[in-house]
């Protein structure tokens, strides 16, 4: 922790709509290691970042197909192969009587899908962020919204970022460290 | 963006006209940080005294239950009114009375989010939290009925030495199914529902127990966009997976009763007219306990009357739904032809328990109707009490299924009175221990407003609305 290395430049903003005008110019001037921070989700936002669809939605889909198939595989084994007994006249198999409990399996799964897939897309738990050291930042679950261009970006310069940010608007940019 | 460009420089959005404004969503123009310092106050604050004057009670009775389910396993199902020919008591109908109230919670965050309610975003936090603990509590009886609770394994598919399985053409193992994953699907949508609000909890946290609490459980979230992005897709398909969740839930709770061949059970009304009645009884625990709370945490702000007005005609809708079916089941009785279902239904109206039928059909039937008048949905004293006679008649429409069509079924012989005993009172109350409990310490702990998705509503989040810093002209 010595060697505090930066970790990238942390522009406030106060209304929604200008930090998603900001968001613009700085999608526009061709940064990819950056992120918009706000206190709720906005709307079109993730057109003013140029971010693709999400791909919450196959791990959902995937976790569904398992959860049906799974369902019915298992009635299937268990009902009418390893432990057969004679109910009612009724078939050993029916994929009606057993569609119930995999309608449900295909819920339980998908849900699992998605919120399982939004972690693990979104990398968290995440017990440490150096974001999350940083005492103005609080503010971004309170009532301000930022911008965090990142060192790591290749168009990263400590000058020009820094004019950049401040052509969009913000009247606050502090450097965030490691 | 290919279209901005056709969109002249000058361009200016209309505002609608004045008469077709809709009332806000939150009183008075409170800003998104006001919003946060309200509900986390509820937390932060000192404990009320009206919380600890509900907590004692609560806890006494939650001890009772315990009490009595010990008492229960150790001597035996006998200790319930459960007899010959009434095998289904109060477990069952208090089974499905809690599970029924638990769908106001998920209509509320999935249904209604899918058909994009704004109204939602108040209520959705208590509600959800009241959805788990009356399954919770719904939970338990089932559990027990079956006598012998440690063989309650066998009911999931779990290989023994007996090399034996559950049998999954009984509707009862579609319950177990559905139940377990209504409870789990249920958890799952709250608690990511409630990453970005602890999130909020944990950046205003002032002591290092809290810090360290909310910090864990909120999983480092920073409110990235790029995170928001994938959170709002999972958020939209649990609420998709989660509508015909509890749409089956509670038809397949229906089909417990109408895959049987008992009078009065197997109709094929039950699936939707079982689902109305929960979505009503729900809706009626969602006033009972949001009207004395937005009052005792000065939340009115934020669960305005619109909101009150909202849920009041949801359970004049659903109500009314109930009501059709209860008059279409007497229809069908009739009509049907069987000398049975006739029966069963003429018992009920005028058999020994007539006055279950009037509790179950002045609350549901009649009550709901009151609420045509706008003078009904707008005196909070009213409807607090409405709401509580709503409940009361959906109980009673169980004890009216249940109980009615077990005790005189085809043959003379096979015809008994059932009445509880003070096990049954006292394990019933014991629930009511076991909920308030728990959703006491949720609203003291945990942010009980959806911080983040009321902010997101007010026009001042909106980037396209002149409290959000849009230019007239402006466009991006």
């Amino acid at each position: 922790m010595s060697a505090s290395k930066p970790y990238g430049l942390l522009a406030e903003f106060d209304k929604p709509a200008d930090v998603m005008h900001a968001a613009e110019k700085v999608r526009d001037a061709g940064y990819k290691v950056w992120d918009v921070h706000t206190p709720y989700p906005i709307h079109g936002m993730d057109e003013a970042m140029g971010l693709k669809n999400s791909k919450v939605g196959w791990f959902s889909f995937i976790g569904g197909v398992t959860g049906y198939t799974s369902g019915m595989l298992l009635i299937w084994f268990t009902n009418a192969v390893d432990y057969k007994v004679m109910i009612g006249g009724k078939p050993m198999f029916s994929p009606f009587g057993a569609f119930p409990p995999s309608y449900e399996l295909t819920i339980l799964f998908g849900a699992f899908g998605a919120l399982l897939g939004m972690l693990f897309l979104n990398r968290l738990p995440r017990l440490h962020h150096p974001l999350l050291k940083h005492d103005r930042f609080k503010l971004v679950t309170h009532d301000k919204y930022f911008i965090v261009i990142e060192t790591a970006d290749p168009k990263y310069s400590p000058k020009e970022t820094r004019e950049l940010l401040e052509a969009a608007g913000s009247k606050r940019i502090e450097l965030v460290e490691e | 963006m290919s279209d901005a460009a056709a969109i002249p420089a000058n361009f200016k959005v209309q505002a609608p006209p004045v008469e077709l404004e809709r009332e806000v969503l939150v009183n008075k123009g409170r800003d998104i940080g006001w919003l946060s310092d309200r509900v986390a106050s509820v937390i932060e604050g000192k404990t009320p005294w009206w919380w600890w004057a509900m907590m004692i009670p609560s806890l006494l009775l939650y001890g009772a239950m315990g009490a009595m389910i010990v008492y229960q396993i150790s001597v035996g199902v006998g200790v319930w009114g459960n007899s010959h020919p009434v095998m289904w008591g109060w477990d069952i109908i208090n089974f499905v009375w809690w599970i029924g109230i638990g769908h106001a919670g998920t209509l509320i965050s999935a249904i209604l989010f899918l058909l994009r309610q704004k109204w939602r975003t108040s209520i959705n936090r208590a509600s959800e939290a009241m959805t788990i603990f009356a399954v919770m509590c719904a939970g338990i009886y089932p559990a027990l009925h079956v006598g012998r609770i440690w063989y309650d394994w066998y009911l999931f598919p779990i290989p023994n030495s007996n090399a034996i399985w559950p049998q999954f053409r009984s509707p009862l193992m579609w319950d177990v199914f559905a139940v377990s994953t209504y409870f789990t699907v249920s958890v799952l949508f709250w608690f990511m529902g409630l990453i970005p609000d602890l999130a909020v909890m944990r950046d205003r946290a002032k002591t290092k127990l809290r810090k360290f609490a909310y910090g864990i459980f909120s999983f480092g979230w920073t409110g990235s966009n790029r995170h928001w992005s994938n959170y709002e897709k999972a958020y939209l398909l649990l609420a998709g997976l989660s509508t015909p969740l509890v749409l089956s839930v509670h038809s397949i709770v229906s089909l417990d009763f109408a895959v049987s061949q008992l009078p009065g059970w197997h109709t094929t009304i039950f699936p939707p007219y079982f689902v109305a009645g929960a979505v009503f009884s729900g809706f009626g625990m969602v006033l009972t306990l949001l009207i004395p709370l937005r009052t005792l945490c000065k939340l009115e702000d934020i669960i305005t009357m619109r909101h009150i007005d909202l849920m009041c005609k949801v359970i004049l809708a659903t109500g009314s739904i109930v009501g059709y079916a209860y008059i279409m089941e007497l229809f069908i009785a009739w009509y049907s032809g069987s000398p049975f279902e006739r029966y069963a239904f003429l018992n009920r109206i005028s058999g020994p328990y007539y006055w279950g039928y009037l509790w179950m059909f002045l609350p549901n039937v009649i009550i709901p109707q009151l609420f045509w008048f706008k003078w009904f949905r707008s005196n909070l004293k009213v409807i607090f009490i409405l709401s509580l006679i709503v409940n009361i008649g959906m109980w009673f429409e169980r004890f009216v299924i249940i109980v009615t069509s077990l005790h005189r079924d085809f043959l003379p012989a096979n015809w008994g009175w059932y009445s509880p005993t003070w096990v049954d009172i006292l394990m019933y109350l014991g629930t009511f221990g076991q909920f308030f409990t728990l959703f006491l310490l949720f609203m003291r702990f945990i942010p009980m407003i959806a911080i983040c998705e009321v902010k997101a509503i007010t026009p001042q989040a909106d980037p396209h609305h002149p409290l959000g810093g849009a230019k007239d002209g402006g466009h991006h």
